[in-house]
């Protein structure tokens, strides 16, 4: 019987290795992801396990790869070596069981369209080619706007919410595909207290349904809060693993090299705490 | 007054009036497309690039036949929108520099084309240049029928793929997560644009076809939030400004057709940019005249 500590600490050799753990407890499983544009390597031999159920923040500095690592998980931009598996299978199999929250400044917000209509784009997958979404995605993306707190906003043109207000209109738009695995870059970034409420809301919601979530994330005061499970990452995988245990200040300073003394701070604070409550229990 | 009858009696204006409108309403349409994703610059290039296919063609078989220029065109248009990819695509030159390139170097090619045939004394040749500026006058039956046919099936194409095409326009990378073949959908538009240009090309000519993907789409955009609505206006304005632009264009002393429509174009966008309620900067300042009374209302009201 495979019990909670083989699931999370198994790694890649493991899982194709041992026939007692299963693909599909894998949402996510990278083998030496290499990602170059041009003569530049923005991912180099990247390994890493994420298991089911997990809220997983990918964190690095700029110029990390982060967004990279997730465009590269869902075959939007070309690897120069290694492979992707979801739930044990390549992408291009697996499109149904991915939801994707792109960065909220990757589009014109100026677009002609309200909030309602963009967040049932997350139906357009399961419609394919040609035909157009109905009464069921309408009902759906309502109900999906609303689970953000969003339902007064449906009619309303999307260049006239505030950016906290589109974030949300992206996740309801992710909700609407109804994945498995959920697939976000920079959620967090640039949103009011209220719909981070709503997003932190959102993701421990789908977490007791069982979803994984993987989030890139900046703010290392939060990440402690909010996710799980950790991997960092500067081009090069620096750790992986469950949250409490990858975020140490050894690893921090591999990630963030040493110039970086206020990471360094949140981390020994971080630990004390950890140190503080491990003792209490 | 008089040109409003004739325009049902009288066969030249007919044509058009027709080849105008409809000109007007497939560029205006697939100008929205290539606007929102900020590519309405292709349409330029893509127009200039269609004059050495036009000189070409007609080199090769000898006679102005419509639908062989109009494929002439087509063909040199599309190289010149694949060698501007591939230049951004492959080397480091950014967009604006590699349009450039291609637009100023197709353009050449085809100048250096005609006068090389009207060099020839060749007696065929004569209303060539008119692909330059653009002649509605010189619009048979068969040229508009040639459109028409060509206008209804890049229509019929933009409402069955209305959904593909909007989350194109809108955000690509998702359409790709999800499995839409972002290339076919792109190379789809590219195409349709294309069939707008060439459709324009006699009547508005080479040098500013461009104007007419743009300036309905921007024009309708300070009306609507509604993306179908501003296809819908934008047609409505490109027929309009196509139609009087014509018109005006025949009725004095043979005026090149296209300045005319762009310039019945710019006065229809003027007029959005200023005045559309919402969005329009004549409401703006309105609105913003009325705020600052306001404040300074507070103020006083506040000591």
């Amino acid at each position: 019987m495979l019990n909670e500590l083989t699931l999370a600490t198994a790694t890649n050799a493991d899982i194709s290795q041992n026939p007692a753990l299963r693909a599909e407890d894998f949402p996510v499983v990278i083998n030496d992801l290499t990602v170059a544009y041009r003569d530049k390597a923005v991912l180099q031999d990247v390994d890493v396990v994420i298991p089911k159920g997990q809220l997983c923040a990918i964190i690095g500095p700029n110029g990390a790869g982060k967004s990279t690592l997730i465009k590269a998980v869902l075959n939007l931009i070309p690897s120069a070596a290694g492979t992707v598996r979801i739930f044990g299978k390549p992408y291009v199999h697996q499109r149904r069981l991915v939801g994707y929250v792109p960065q909220r400044t990757s589009v014109d917000w100026d677009f002609p369209t309200t909030a309602l209509d963009v967040v049932m784009m997350g139906a357009y997958g399961r419609l394919g080619w040609v035909k157009r979404p109905g009464k069921h995605e309408r009902e759906l993306a309502m109900h999906c706007l609303a689970q953000l707190g969003m339902a007064d906003y449906a009619d309303r043109q999307i260049s006239q919410l505030s950016g906290g207000q589109q974030q949300r209109v992206f996740l309801a738009r992710a909700l609407v595909q109804d994945a498995e695995l959920y697939l976000m870059d920079e959620p967090f970034v640039g949103v009011d207290a209220l719909t981070e409420k709503a997003i932190i809301a959102l993701l421990q919601a789908l977490r007791a349904r069982g979803k994984t979530v993987v989030c890139v994330h900046h703010d290392l005061d939060s990440a402690p809060d909010y996710f799980d499970w950790l991997v960092l990452l500067n081009v090069r995988l620096i750790a992986a693993g469950p949250f409490s245990s990858t975020f140490t200040s050894d690893n921090l300073h591999k990630t963030y090299g040493g110039s970086m003394k206020s990471a360094i701070r949140h981390i020994q604070h971080f630990e004390d705490e950890h140190r503080k409550l491990s003792t209490a229990n | 007054m008089s040109i409003f009858t004739e325009l049902f009696t009288d066969y030249t204006l007919r044509n058009v009036a027709l080849g105008s409108a409809l000109l007007g309403v497939v560029s205006g349409v697939l100008g929205c497309f290539a606007v929102l994703r900020r590519q309405g610059l292709i349409g330029d290039a893509l127009a200039h690039a269609a004059l050495p296919g036009i000189c070409i063609a007609y080199l090769l078989t000898g006679a102005k036949t419509p639908l062989v220029l109009m494929l002439g065109a087509a063909v040199s248009g599309w190289i010149g929108v694949w060698a501007l990819l591939r230049l951004v695509q492959h080397t480091r030159i950014k967009e604006d520099a590699a349009l450039g390139i291609v637009l100023s170097a197709f353009f050449g090619f085809g100048i250096l084309l005609l006068t090389f045939i009207s060099r020839r004394n060749d007696a065929n040749q004569a209303g060539l240049d008119k692909y330059l500026f653009g002649q509605a006058a010189t619009l048979t039956t068969g040229d508009v029928e040639a459109m028409a046919v060509l206008g209804m099936i890049a229509l019929v194409l933009v409402a069955v793929f209305f959904k593909e095409l909007k989350i194109l326009a809108f955000d690509s990378e998702f359409a790709a997560s999800l499995g839409f073949n972002t290339h076919a959908i792109n190379l789809l538009l590219t195409t349709l644009i294309v069939v707008a240009i060439v459709i324009g090309l006699r009547t508005v000519g080479v040098v500013l076809m461009a104007a007419m993907l743009i300036g309905p789409a921007v024009a309708a955009r300070q009306w609507t939030n509604k993306l179908s609505v501003m296809c819908a206006l934008a047609a409505l304005f490109g027929a309009l400004a196509g139609v009087s632009g014509a018109l005006i264009s025949i009725s004095e002393s043979r005026l090149p057709t296209g300045p005319m429509v762009i310039l019945s174009m710019t006065v229809i966008a003027a007029f959005s940019v200023f005045f559309a309620p919402a969005r329009g900067l004549v409401w703006e300042w309105v609105q913003l005249a009325r705020h600052r009374a306001q404040l300074r209302r507070g103020l006083a009201a506040g000591k």
